[in-house]
């Protein structure tokens, strides 16, 4: 009876270690491979030259620039409202709030919603209703802003990003005392004097690390973004809010799969994965290590 | 000066900059709520016509979305997506099957070795284990889906046809272990918090009664966590049923109406994402992309509100046992 016990224990053991196992050593190969294959190509011209050649030759700038202003301008709009949502539901609302209790539903089902339904969403609301209702409106019928364009992705990333904002806001505001609002507002301050000179200070920690973690997220997406305004190749870099851009995710996408010549493209297309892995793990870190600092700091706080 | 106006503060607590303040913080705070009516309103509207539109209908209505249909006289009624061409057929079927092929072979990959990992890194793991498998876990959650379906199409495919000969290079079992790369991190998550909510008297009682850590851990935590577990399998299947680069690039996108796992697929989401890019604006076409792009918004909604007051309800059921 011992024996069997020991047995089936060491099994249900041995069951375990092997999917950990698995699991390390499937992100170790994809990690490994792309790794081993890309770095060869991955030098300073490759990163600040266009491509050459039917995307045989040269470089990503173009692809590296668009990501960069696409997750600048989903920045600004994302953090004032991830960090107000948090705020309202932390700061504002009364405690047990039958809203608070949606408003939370609502953030946990935004970050559900599959990608291609925000791309979908993108064409359907923003270009389509705001921008070609913003061209009938200001510029008579002419087609300015009812069509793919970087703000578009942006804001469609910004609505899919916004729940990442939302969590790490409001994991920061639980860590700040009770007893810092109270002193604010024994010295008078009005709700928002307090957040603005009390919360807002000590969240930055949080709030920044939702941040990054919502560019490393929204840099790599490419589903929402491949119908509201990026595009395989363009000559120009984007300077206005209707241009349309290179992304290095749907870069990725359009040279694996409509390659006339796989064989040729492949150094430059590892290269580019390596680039765009490489961003979104280096964001991912920092704000992991950002985490740890602010959370470290919060139990010596107390 | 300052401090007046720090008085006056307190005497009037709702001074305009307080006003206006609370206003624009509860207006973004609805901003949640109102995207998700939007989403529903504006992919909804594009997809109405096919119930109310007689000339749409003409190519697709409900029924020739899923009954099957003749090619013409005398051909034999089969379900086709088939939507450029000179008679364009629209049956869902062969999309259904797909993503339900695919998100099965995803999940029966992703959820032993999720669950299995979850319970071993909250339960008995050497503290090294356990920090070696979260931020792994972590890492694989960060990895852009366009870079998993890259993988699968130029490397995993190649592995897989060299060991087993397949007839389709691109095929459901490649894209769905594709796939279960980003179903584990979710799984693995929500699982490890429901492990974790599990009060410790349970350990501690099972342990004074002479069972040991394995058996603590799989007749005691287990059963305990196990809503949380099959809540964790719901988000899972939810986040399965979505996800669109890996899918669109490692499943070779044609549409088959098999059970076969080894046959190439098509599934909705590639479909939209494959297709959108083409389609004429108001088209039969169109509309019925919008169709299936509600549909999903549809199942994944009902998927996540059901899975997240699943948790919620168990969390509360546990601190109230503690």
């Amino acid at each position: 009876m011992a024996d069997r016990t020991r047995i089936v224990g060491g099994a249900f053991q041995a069951l375990c270690i092997l999917a950990c196992t698995l699991i390390v050593l499937m992100l170790a190969v994809i990690l490994g491979n792309i790794l081993i294959h890309g770095l060869g190509t991955v030098t300073p011209s490759f990163l600040t030259k266009a491509p050459e050649s039917g995307m045989t030759g040269g470089g990503i700038f173009p692809a590296i620039f668009g990501t960069f202003a696409l997750v600048v301008l989903m920045t600004i709009a994302v953090i004032p409202l991830g960090v107000a949502t948090a705020i309202y539901m932390h700061e504002y609302a009364p405690k047990r709030s039958r809203l608070v209790h949606v408003v939370r539903l609502a953030i946990q089902n935004l970050a559900g919603v599959p990608a291609i339904v925000f791309g979908l969403f993108g064409l359907g609301f923003f270009i389509e209703f705001i921008g070609r209702g913003m061209d009938r409106v200001l510029y008579g019928g002419e087609l300015v802003y009812g069509q793919p364009a970087i703000v578009w992705a942006a804001l469609t990333l910004a609505l899919l990003t916004m729940p990442t904002v939302v969590v790490a806001t409001e994991e920061a505001l639980r860590a700040i005392p009770q007893g810092y609002r109270e002193v604010a507002y024994s010295l008078g301050a009005t709700r928002w004097q307090m957040i603005r000179r009390v919360v807002l200070p000590q969240a930055v920690g949080g709030i920044l690390t939702g941040g990054i973690l919502a560019v490393s997220r929204g840099a790599g997406e490419v589903a929402p973004v491949m119908f509201t305004g990026a595009a395989y190749f363009l000559p120009e870099l984007p300077t206005r809010l209707n241009s349309q851009f290179m992304e290095l995710g749907y870069h990725v996408y359009v040279m694996t799969t409509q390659s006339p010549d796989v064989e040729a493209t492949k150094p430059i297309l590892y290269a580019t994965v390596l680039v765009l892995l490489a961003l979104t793990f280096l964001l991912n870190f920092s704000a992991i290590m950002i985490r740890a600092q602010v959370r470290k700091r919060m139990r010596h706080g107390r | 000066m300052k401090n007046l106006s720090m008085t006056r503060a307190a005497e009037r607590p709702s001074v305009w900059s307080d006003r206006v303040a609370r206003g624009l913080i509860t207006a973004s705070a609805m901003v949640a709520i109102v995207s998700l009516v939007l989403i529903f309103i504006f992919i909804g509207k594009e997809a109405l016509p096919i119930f109310t539109s007689a000339e749409i209908q003409e190519e697709a209505s409900i029924g020739k979305l899923f009954l099957p249909q003749s090619a013409g006289e005398g051909a034999a009624a089969e379900y086709t997506w088939q939507p450029v061409s000179e008679l364009p057929k629209y049956s869902l079927l062969p999309l259904l099957v797909g993503t339900l092929k695919v998100t099965v072979i995803a999940s029966l990959i992703a959820v032993p070795l999720a669950v299995l990992a979850a319970l071993y890194t909250a339960e008995f793991a050497p503290v090294w284990v356990r920090e070696t498998v979260k931020p792994a876990i972590e890492l694989l959650a960060g990895i852009p889906s366009v870079v998993v379906g890259f993988f699968c199409l130029m490397v995993l495919a190649d592995w897989l046809q060299g060991v087993f000969g397949w007839a389709f290079r691109l095929n459901a079992v490649t894209a769905g272990i594709g796939l279960s790369l980003a179903v584990i991190p979710i799984v693995y998550t929500v699982c490890e918090d429901a492990f974790s909510s599990v009060p410790q008297a349970y350990r501690d009682g099972s342990v004074a009664m002479g069972a040991s850590s394995w058996q603590t851990a799989s007749r005691v935590v287990l059963p305990a966590a196990m809503p949380g577990v099959l809540a964790a399998c719901v988000l899972g299947f939810g986040r399965a049923i979505g996800e669109t680069m890996i899918v669109l690039m490692a499943s070779g996108n044609a549409a088959i109406l098999s059970l076969l796992p080894t046959d190439s697929i098509r599934t909705f989401s590639a479909t939209i994402a494959a297709e959108l890019g083409e389609v004429v604006v108001g088209s039969a076409h169109y509309h019925v992309l919008f169709f299936i792009g509600a549909f999903l918004f549809v199942i994944t909604f009902t998927i996540n509100l059901f899975g997240h007051w699943w948790v919620g309800r168990l969390q509360k059921k546990l601190q109230g046992a503690s």
